[in-house]
């Protein structure tokens, strides 16, 4: 490969690299802004303008606490964990697509670079490798702790992510079978018209996948990992200092990471509606190569918004619903969305075999039929003994 | 048994299939707490917003003079008489010749110190005073102090300044109660 290609190729992983951790690092900031705000309160705004140097006073606070270790904790294993939540986390960020590609001219030739850390035809394989790995850092370190109570969290932590991510997986299945590939950036180049988005055809598997990034992520309602009240703490109760900030970094990571396939699997990617004949229109007024450019960078911007909606999502999801109750998760995960997400893949299927592309609205239509017939029907009251 | 007439009727009964779907009851929180996403806060930023807390606001201690500068106070003893907290010490002394412009009556106050840390801001001394010499300003508060030894005030702190006098009256125009300039943090 010639230089200015891998030149190129190094910044735009760099670039990548660094919005990931950025985005990251701000949405703790964002996480308290938006708490404060759906609880009518101001949220932090000492720190800087409108308290937007709290992350780095927060980062601060992390590297001179003190860094604990238990004494009968297995240290390195201790140290372990968070590295392998931290790692897996920036992993999962290597396959996201995005924009289309970086144009330019050298050697009188135009070279199109594509605008991701790497492009591999077996991204969703490698996301769900990742992902999956990503179990160990929460497992290992709750073992390493030493500590009962870190280990039910950790355990926890492992059945819910396990069950989940089987469901994740099957929703995504008919999204794979629709579009024949497991390349992100061939997902998304499916979704070039509106009404081809996925949300659209596949709009029960979206929920499902929605949901299930939700637990992925250990995030509200499915925080179950973490538990002040029955748990201490959860899988990171020996934690302290730099390595629970890893933690819990890594869980703002893996949110950012589930918001940008959110987005990319099911609203387009970086695809927005007649981004061709914009991209037209700036190719013939500024010329191949700037032209192509400046439409990248607004599929990146678009791209971006995307994300930082579902980011916000995700927030406003945390600030709303009440935690489930252990045996509910369990209940919803194995017994609702895996067969669901099975009757999914067997409709999309028969669907596709007779060209019908809305096969999975079948599913959506019964429900709501289901449901409301339902409400129609008065429920029964029951008996309470009336003392006189 | 009916003890009031907001009394509800608690019900056991079973979910339909709409509420055990969930969706549409998350739905409606979210759009629940949207709402108050865009609403607006009730937060008084309080160093650089201050609210005016009334005309009674019991603040900042203060041993009023009169209109020709002379100090009221006549060391009576009854505000540390009346101090439930026993903060208020004095000393009393006799006027001498040519002290007439300094205090109003023959006796009065050498030494005249409130312990802040003991003070409950109850305002008895302020009722118990005959001579009306003892206020607490509604428009100033005690500011903060960082040292053990700052904390008993003497007169140098009390005796009200004649080029700042302290008047109590319910003036709309007040808005805040301004602390110690010193203290204010500036505007972000």
């Amino acid at each position: 490969m010639d230089l200015p290609i891998l030149i190129v190729k190094g910044i735009i992983i760099l670039v990548i690299f660094g919005i990931t951790l950025l985005i990251a690092t701000y949405s703790t900031y964002a996480e308290r802004k938006v708490a404060a705000f759906l609880q009518d309160r101001i949220g932090p705004n000492r720190a800087g303008p409108w308290g937007l140097l709290q992350p780095i006073a927060d980062a601060g606070k992390m590297f001179f606490k003190e860094d604990f270790i238990p004494s009968q904790a297995s240290k390195w294993l201790f140290i372990l964990g968070p590295c392998l939540a931290m790692l897996t986390a920036l992993m999962s960020s290597a396959v996201i697509p995005f924009a289309d590609s970086i144009r330019f001219a050298w050697d009188k030739v135009n070279y199109d670079i594509p605008v991701q850390a790497i492009e591999i035809n077996i991204g969703v394989l490698y996301i769900f490798g990742v992902v999956s790995l990503g179990v160990y850092g929460v497992m290992v370190g709750g073992w390493a702790s030493n500590n009962k109570f870190s280990l039910l969290g950790a355990i926890r932590a492992a059945s819910q992510n396990i069950s989940y991510e089987i469901a994740l997986g099957l929703s995504m299945i008919t999204i794979l079978m629709m579009t024949g590939s497991l390349s992100v950036r061939a997902i998304v180049n499916e979704q070039a018209t509106f009404f081809e988005w996925n949300v659209f055809t596949q709009p029960l598997g979206f929920i499902i996948f929605l949901t299930c990034s939700f637990a992925e992520c250990n995030r509200t309602p499915f925080d179950l990992p973490e538990c002040e009240t029955e748990l201490v703490g959860g899988y990171h109760t020996e934690y302290s200092s730099m390595k629970l900030g890893f933690y819990l970094f890594a869980e703002y990571i893996n949110m950012f990471v589930s918001s940008a396939f959110i987005s990319s699997l099911y609203f387009g990617g970086f695809h927005y509606p007649f981004m061709n004949e914009v991209g037209g229109a700036l190719e013939g007024s500024l010329g191949a190569v700037a032209g192509h450019n400046v439409a990248t960078a607004i599929q990146f911007v678009v791209f971006f918004g995307k994300i930082l909606f579902f980011i916000f999502f995700f927030m406003w999801v945390r600030w709303t619903l009440p935690r489930f109750r252990y045996d509910q998760l369990m209940n919803l995960g194995w017994k609702t969305f895996i067969p669901l997400s099975i009757l999914n893949v067997v409709l999309t299927g028969a669907g596709l075999l007779y060209d019908f592309k809305y096969a999975s609205w079948l599913i959506v239509i019964v429900m709501t039929v289901l449901a409301v017939t339902s409400t129609a029907r008065t429920p029964k009251q029951a008996v309470i003994p009336q003392q006189s | 048994m009916q003890l009031t007439n907001r009394s509800k009727q608690v019900s056991n009964k079973e979910m339909t299939l709409a509420e055990k779907m969930y969706l549409p009851a998350v739905v409606s929180g979210l759009a629940i707490t949207i709402r108050h996403f865009f609403r607006k806060k009730p937060t008084i930023q309080y160093p650089e917003v201050k609210k005016y807390l009334g005309p009674i606001y019991r603040g900042h201690h203060i041993l009023k003079r009169d209109e020709q500068g002379r100090e009221r106070c006549t060391a009576c003893g009854l505000c540390a008489v009346a101090c439930p907290a026993e903060a208020i010490s004095m000393v009393a002394a006799e006027r001498k010749k040519g002290e007439e412009n300094l205090y109003r009556e023959e006796k009065y106050a050498a030494v005249y110190e409130i312990n802040m840390l003991r003070c409950i801001f109850c305002g008895l001394c302020e009722e118990a005073c005959p001579k009306q010499a003892v206020y607490l300003r509604h428009d100033q508060m005690v500011p903060v102090f960082l040292e053990r030894d700052e904390v008993i005030y003497g007169k140098e702190r009390l005796v009200e300044k004649m080029d700042d006098r302290y008047i109590r009256v319910a003036n709309s125009e007040v808005k805040a109660t301004p602390t110690e300039p010193s203290l204010t943090r500036a505007a972000t």
